[in-house]
């Protein structure tokens, strides 16, 4: 997976590929977005414009599809995704304690990423596996009956883990 | 799985004989729930050593590892059950497998550790089914979970799958199967509760062409996961169930719309979809009937809004989900504006059941209005986390204690909220009820028999609606008494703000300007004109939006304001929080029972925690944000949550005389 658009020639070839596998379809407008953000980590602008073209759809239909749906983001995401699922369940089994420990551990609020890309934190509404409650995803791996200390100790594996693959990380 | 093509009853008929000759002679089968509660609890690495240890004990022959849906014991995963015995094992962690072969499969011995110890009782349940989680339930929808692996349509078929198809097609015509689901009293099962025989017949009589019909699999409610593991654990059920409706209504295309949030759900349920093209019951001329069906999966964006029918089929062809309103209904005027049969999961779920078994024996379960079972997520402070699916009409009592286990931990029970953000909360708790003095004081006093426990309640569509909540998608939330409930209306009320699509006034101006009321009595800046303006704007919203969203949003706040008034009032006249969890008006503080553990310091996110370890502790109130992270993590219950300001006071007194308690519990300060 690719974070940032490399040059022109790569965005066209990717958003090609992703509309071709739909065949076009104006119907199967969220699932092509839904490709690129996978993609991408989020929609490029330059993305939309050629989906524009390549469906033969008005840019306005686009620009409201992606920023109706909660999937889309405009705005590029971090290497490590953190969400905190905030459904009912974990709601009253106080999911708000872990989110507060992770705005203050990240220094960013919820839905934004920290300027050196390596983190973005996100609620969702649920995850579905209220058993585990609360309960935090990492890169879809889930992290289940959250505490404020479990919090640091997820952090710190996820930084481990990138110090261990990416000797240029300069964060400690 | 071979490949082939089933082209008449017959072949169906021969095809499933063989594959449960083949069964019955064949060996013990392990089955592993890999539905993604489990996962979650890394049932794969499991399943990754039962196949390791199956291979180094040479059993692979004899033994079978199926990983199949959700059993729905979510607590307890990962899961595992040995068939044809039923043993049940709960939490099996990867060094167990070696054991479970050899003691249970080889031997004949239990592994004690893992069997299931009835909290109550304390005794050890050996098989699945005298489990009292599963005792009390009525699983015709979900049963077949556990027994199946969802990918393999030979399982299905083997569990006598696709014989309502071959009825269907073959022995019925399209009016009669209608007629059937009717006399069934089937009705929606995604919260309206619309009669599913009186829509389909309105879809058929409705003119143009084509017709489609369309499965709603986007689980938007928080807390509802059923839709989720009935489509990655039993697929086929649903897509059996949409021939039959596709075959009455006389369309030839179906769509299922599922939340792009539920990976496993999209590829077990294209799986499923692939797999019956491929045998022929899916695609051009079926069983030889003549009759064509296909069915598309489309992933959702993930919009609340787009559980709502109108809204789903603008997303379904690629717009903005926005809804319509309803004067033209969907069947006449649907998709692409043709007429559409939109049915929910579970709906479509329970059509094969009743064309097999027949109408009358579908509507000799549940009650007079509400026929057969339904599945819940009991989810919250309750001890027995899972899918629960029982006959309509059993009690409200019968699903949290007998089933459910009662209420987490040592806090009282206090609510239940049912359907969703669109339902409400319902009182549960039966203890004394201090009438407060205010209430008197404004002529506000409510009839007592407001405050009767709804304890007993039979939980059907029209008896949680009388009580001012709804049977919405399902899910069951329980909560204790530190749940405070102006903030959980104003918890949901904020989610349907989120979601609120802005499309009509009522909806997007009503939300914001209740949940503005709502954030300034958390904060203790309500005012007693606060509470009939919250019942007037719902009012208002209930009589203008333009769909269900809207419509519906105000419940939420009618039904705590209904069962729960006392709670407003003393947010805005004593400025407290009796549970103690709106942070404006609380502070915390450590009391006496402090054992100077050092848990809450390592827990604390803003260094407010002051103390060593075997001292008494002390919050900095000027440093705390009331978060709340040291009280979720004390386990001495040294933690008060008492009214703003007092905090300094309680930790004062608790420094008079305090000493480490001498039966310190032995516990490490890390949890």
């Amino acid at each position: 997976m690719s974070l940032m658009v490399k040059d022109d020639y790569d965005l066209g070839q990717t958003i090609h590929d992703i509309v071709d596998r739909y065949q076009a379809r104006p119907t199967a407008l969220i699932m092509v977005l839904q490709d690129i953000q996978k993609h991408y980590r989020y929609l490029p602008g330059g993305a939309l414009k050629l989906v524009a073209r390549k469906m033969r759809l008005p840019i306005a239909q686009i620009y409201g599809v992606a920023t109706f749906y909660r999937a889309f983001s405009l705005k590029p995401k971090g290497k490590n995704h953190i969400c905190v699922c905030t459904g009912t369940a974990c709601h009253v089994r106080q999911a708000n304690v872990i989110v507060n420990k992770l705005e203050t551990a990240l220094g960013i609020k919820a839905g934004e990423t920290s300027a050196d890309h390596d983190f973005s934190l996100e609620t969702v509404n649920c995850l579905g596996a209220c058993a585990l409650g609360p309960l935090v995803t990492a890169n879809d791996v889930y992290f289940g009956n959250m505490t404020a200390s479990r919090v640091d100790r997820m952090l710190d594996k996820l930084r481990g883990k990138e110090t261990a693959g990416e000797e240029e990380e300069d964060e400690s | 799985m071979m490949a082939r093509l089933i082209s008449s009853p017959a072949d169906l008929e021969a095809l499933s004989a063989q594959l449960v000759r083949h069964r019955s002679e064949n060996r013990t089968i392990i089955t592993l729930c890999a539905g993604t509660g489990c996962m979650a609890c890394g049932c794969e690495a499991v399943a990754e050593a039962f196949r390791d240890a199956l291979k180094k004990g040479n059993l692979q022959s004899d033994v079978e590892l199926k990983t199949t849906g959700c059993h729905g014991f979510c607590e307890r995963g990962p899961l595992v059950v040995i068939q044809p015995s039923g043993v049940f094992y709960q939490k099996v962690r990867p060094s167990d497998a070696r054991l479970i072969i050899d003691q249970t499969i080889k031997g004949s011995q239990y592994v004690n550790r893992l069997l299931y110890r009835d909290p109550q009782t304390k005794q050890i349940i050996t098989h699945e089914k005298e489990i009292p989680f599963y005792k009390k339930q009525m699983r015709l929808i979900f049963g077949k979970n556990g027994f199946m692996d969802p990918t393999s349509i030979d399982d299905y078929i083997a569990l006598g799958g696709y014989k309502a198809v071959v009825r269907a097609l073959t022995k019925m015509q399209p009016e009669e199967i209608i007629e059937q689901i009717k006399k069934s009293g089937l009705r929606g099962r995604g919260g309206g509760g619309f009669p599913t025989g009186k829509k389909w017949a309105s879809c058929r009589k409705a003119m143009g062409e084509p017709k489609y019909v369309i499965c709603n699999a986007d689980e938007g409610d928080p807390g509802a996961f059923m839709d989720r593991s009935l489509l990655e654990g039993n697929p086929h059920s649903v897509v059996e169930g949409m021939v039959i409706g596709a075959y009455a209504i006389g369309s030839n295309q179906g769509f299922v719309y599922v939340r792009n949030e539920y990976p496993l759900a999209v590829k077990n349920l294209s799986i499923a979809i692939a797999a019956a093209t491929e045998c022929g019951l899916l695609g051009n001329n079926i069983l030889g009937s003549g009759f064509n069906f296909n069915i598309d999966v489309s992933r959702g964006g993930g919009a609340f809004v787009c559980g709502e029918s109108t809204a789903l089929m603008a997303s379904l062809e690629g717009k903005t989900g926005e809804p319509r309103a309803k004067y033209i209904h969907t069947v006449d005027s649907g998709l692409w504006d043709k007429p559409s049969n939109l049915n929910n999961v579970e709906t479509w779920a329970n059509v094969p059941l009743i064309i097999e078994k027949g109408a009358a024996w579908y509507s000799s379960i549940g009650t007079e209005n509400s026929k057969g079972t339904k599945v819940f997520a009991l989810t919250g402070k309750v001890n027995n986390t899972g899918l629960v699916e029982v006959p309509m009409g059993i009690t409200l009592r019968e699903i949290l204690y007998d089933i459910g286990g009662g209420v987490r931990g040592t806090k009282k029970f206090k609510a239940v909220q049912t359907g969703g953000p669109s339902g409400g909360t319902l009182i549960v708790e039966t203890g004394e009820r201090k009438v407060h003095e205010s209430l008197v004081a404004h002529g506000d006093i409510r009839d007592d028999e407001e405050v009767v426990s709804l304890l007993d309640l039979p939980v059907d569509f029209d008896e949680l609606t009388k009580v001012g909540s709804m049977m919405g998608s399902g899910g069951m939330i329980v909560m204790d008494e530190d749940s405070c409930m102006v903030d959980v209306a104003h918890y949901f009320l904020k989610f349907l703000r989120e979601e609120s699509c802005g499309k009509c006034l009522p909806c997007r101006e009503g939300l914001r300007t209740m949940l503005d009321i709502l954030d300034r009595i958390t904060k203790g800046q309500g005012n007693m004109e606060d509470l009939p303006l919250l019942e007037e704007l719902s009012q208002v919203m209930i009589d203008t939006s333009l769909c269900q969203l809207g419509g519906s949003a105000p419940n939420p706040i009618l039904s705590t304001l209904r069962y729960f008034r006392q709670e407003y009032l003393a947010h805005i006249i004593d400025k407290r929080c009796p549970a103690g969890v709106c942070k404006e008006l609380v502070s915390h503080a450590i009391n006496a029972k402090c054992t100077g553990c050092h848990a809450c310091f390592k827990a604390c996110g803003s260094d407010a925690i002051i103390g060593d370890l075997k001292k008494l502790h002390k919050i900095d109130q000027l440093k705390c944000i009331q978060c709340g992270a040291c009280y979720q993590i004390c386990k001495q219950d040294a933690i008060t949550r008492a009214k703003r300001g007092e905090g300094v006071r309680i930790q004062n007194t608790a420094a008079v005389g305090w000493s480490l308690p001498v039966k310190a519990p032995a516990r490490s300060a890390v949890a």
